[in-house]
């Protein structure tokens, strides 16, 4: 059943990162044809964790490859919230083929099949690393958000011709989206977090490179609310902040399978 | 049958000396339509800068058409020969061209629609320019949702409009710097208003220079259009300005020739500046992207005068069809009278049953004819298809 949903997955984000290249050249169909793909292919994506669910005892991610899977759904919810309208269907340029690459990766590792037995705690695992991604998938939008800031005030900027050709998300919209993201995102990293340093200290766990590269993550996207909020940080510089910020959410799921899961 | 008769003037035959004499105010409009409405004749005038058209429907097309021209051609000596004359559906489909704004000097412009509502509110109507006018606001309507002919800005002002957007999002509440008040910044003010933007502040020569420089720490857009000869704004006033701004963009328009705003302002970050170079190439852009939309709209223009055409030929049949289906219900409800006796002895709801089925038998077998007559309309033969169909049922022979 895991196999039949995953094909009508990765096919329809497939289907959706290119309908969004059509798009980019000729607005219009193509990109409406790319949002529907990102809806169904969300909805075989959500079916097949669900599957996997039920057939792993309600948690099935307690291996690299199949947190990356939910990774990828927890990526594309968030950005479905905004996708799905006209101006910010440009963030499907880069959302959606990484959310295909990361999709074969993670089949690749045998995260969308069967799951494995875990060694933690079912509850462990649902708080712990549900809340992180939940994080994760929120960085990952929020560098999106700030990539196409960057990317449309060159375009300002440049003053081409053809700048209002393609209707974009405002300058401000961008900025301030990119905000709430993370504002949402930080406090779910922090509990994630927490909860993880919990139960490394009741099981008198080490300390791995990891947790301490993921503790340089919640500082830099810590240190990106502060100044966006108290140091009047806005815009360009803001948005370079949010894409450092988003390196090291992937040297973290990079490193995962190294350290966590060795 | 009523035909559609069209005649009229617009930018395209007359020059503007021409079309000023035969420009009407909205009540000289409707003094027109209505004068022309007479012996159960219908008519509407669609009055702008760039068009005078009179439409009627009337069953003596020619005489209408030239009532029509006469009173055109009353309003000026030289008008006579700039009209153009169109009838039923080539009239048809250029009303909807002209809604669309096809027919128009910047294509796609919005404006058109509203003037053809007027003209529609104002006319004396009847069933076929009632028909034929909705059509058309349906037809504008269309184009615009299925193609950006409207989307994109058509002049300077409204250029510097979108422009601000792109940066801000919703204009609603953003603060504007007028330096200096010529009419294109007027124009850009007005258009930046319109989208919810407030003035702060027109400033001209008399006004202190302190007072400019607080306020550019606080609005959002600036236009500039003096007639100084050198630069008004200097890139280290605006560089002091932004201290206070904490990251707040801001949008400099320079409409002025020698320009106003010194071009160094470009490289301060968070400032977008534009002069009137590139406001002309994007209104240039744009222009030529609705050209392109304007194909596709064509399509949308030639369907919808399609269908008029359809509708209008099927009038044509509509008597010998009513007369049909007349005959058929008359029939049937005597054979139910005949059965009366039977009938009585069926209770309410089995009697209805039969009335029911009595009736849907007569709809299915006159629905293909019906059908058939419509098409056969707007192919052109269809007033043989109703001249038989009224000789095999011996439509109309009662009342001879």
């Amino acid at each position: 059943m895991a196999e039949l949903l995953f094909w009508p997955a990765l096919l329809l984000y497939g289907e959706a990162a290119v309908g969004y290249f059509g798009d980019m050249r000729r607005p219009g169909r193509a990109g409406r044809a790319a949002t529907w793909g990102v809806r169904l292919g969300w909805l075989a994506q959500t079916a097949l964790l669900a599957v996997q669910a039920t057939r792993d005892d309600g948690f099935p991610w307690g291996t690299w490859a199949s947190s990356l899977s939910l990774f990828v759904w927890l990526v594309v919810s968030a950005y479905l919230i905004w996708g799905c309208r006209r101006p910010y269907r440009l963030l499907g340029l880069v959302v959606m083929p990484l959310a295909v690459a990361l999709l074969v990766v993670a089949r690749a590792g045998g995260g969308t099949g069967n799951g494995s037995v875990s060694r933690y705690s079912t509850l462990f695992l649902v708080v712990h690393v549900g809340l992180v991604l939940a994080a994760f998938a929120g960085f990952t939008l929020a560098a999106a958000l700030s990539g196409l800031y960057i990317w449309q005030e060159r375009r300002l900027r440049s003053r081409p011709a053809t700048i209002l050709r393609r209707q974009m998300p405002a300058l401000a919209t961008l900025d301030s989206l990119a905000l709430r993201t993370v504002a949402w995102s930080v406090p779910l990293l922090t509990l994630g977090a927490a909860v993880g340093l919990a139960r490394l200290v009741a099981d008198d766990d080490r300390f791995d490179a990891l947790i301490v590269v993921t503790a340089a993550t919640w500082l830099v996207w810590c240190a990106y609310l502060g100044l966006r909020l108290l140091g009047g940080w806005a815009g360009r510089r803001a948005a370079y902040l949010a894409l450092a910020g988003f390196v090291l959410v992937v040297v973290v799921r990079l490193a995962l399978p190294a350290t966590h899961f060795a | 049958m009523k035909h559609l008769i069209l005649v009229g003037t617009s930018h395209h035959h007359a020059p503007i000396e021409l079309r000023e004499q035969v420009a009407l105010a909205r009540d000289d409009a409707q003094a027109l339509a209505a004068r022309l409405a007479v012996g159960g004749r219908e008519a509407a005038c669609l009055s702008t800068c760039n068009r005078t058209e009179l439409y009627l429907a009337a069953d003596d097309a020619e005489q209408a058409e030239l009532d029509a021209v006469a009173a055109l051609a009353s309003l000026g000596p030289e008008v006579e020969p700039a009209l153009y004359r169109l009838h039923d559906r080539a009239a048809a489909h250029h009303l909807f061209r002209v809604a669309a704004g096809l027919d128009s000097l910047v294509p796609g412009e919005g404006e058109i629609l509203g003037q053809v509502r007027l003209a529609h509110e104002l006319g004396t109507l009847g069933p076929l320019l009632d028909h034929v006018f909705r059509q058309a606001l349906h037809a504008g309507r269309k184009v615009r949702a299925q193609t950006a002919i409207g989307e994109s800005p058509a002049s300077v002002s409204s250029a510097a409009a979108a422009l601000a957007e792109q940066v801000f999002g919703s204009l609603e509440s953003r603060s504007i710097l007028l330096l200096g008040a010529g009419k294109v910044s007027e124009q850009a003010a007005r258009n930046l208003r319109s989208r919810g933007a407030e003035i702060a502040l027109v400033a001209n020569s008399k006004t202190e220079r302190e007072r400019i420089d607080e306020e550019l720490g606080r609005v959002d857009v600036v236009i500039a259009s003096t007639n100084a000869s050198g630069l008004v704004l200097d890139a280290a006033t605006v560089e002091a300005a932004l201290r206070s701004r904490r990251g707040r963009q801001m949008v400099l328009v320079d409409l002025a020739v020698p320009r106003d705003l010194d071009p160094a302002i470009a490289e301060l970050d968070g400032c977008y500046l534009y002069d009137i170079d590139d406001l002309e190439e994007i209104v240039a852009e744009t222009l030529s992207g609705r050209r392109r939309e304007a194909e596709r709209a064509e399509t949308i223009v030639a369907a919808e005068a399609e269908k008029f055409h359809e509708w209008h030929a099927s009038l044509d049949v509509l008597p010998a069809i009513t007369s049909l289906r007349a005959k058929a219900e008359e029939i049937r409800e005597a054979e139910l009278q005949k059965a009366d006796a039977l009938l009585e002895r069926l209770d309410e709801s089995q009697r209805r049953a039969v009335e029911a089925v009595t009736a849907q038998i007569v709809n299915k077998l006159l629905h293909l004819p019906t059908v058939r007559m419509k098409q056969a309309a707007a192919a052109a033969d269809g007033v043989l298809y109703a001249e038989a169909v009224r000789h095999l049922f011996g439509l109309g022979e009662d009342e001879r």
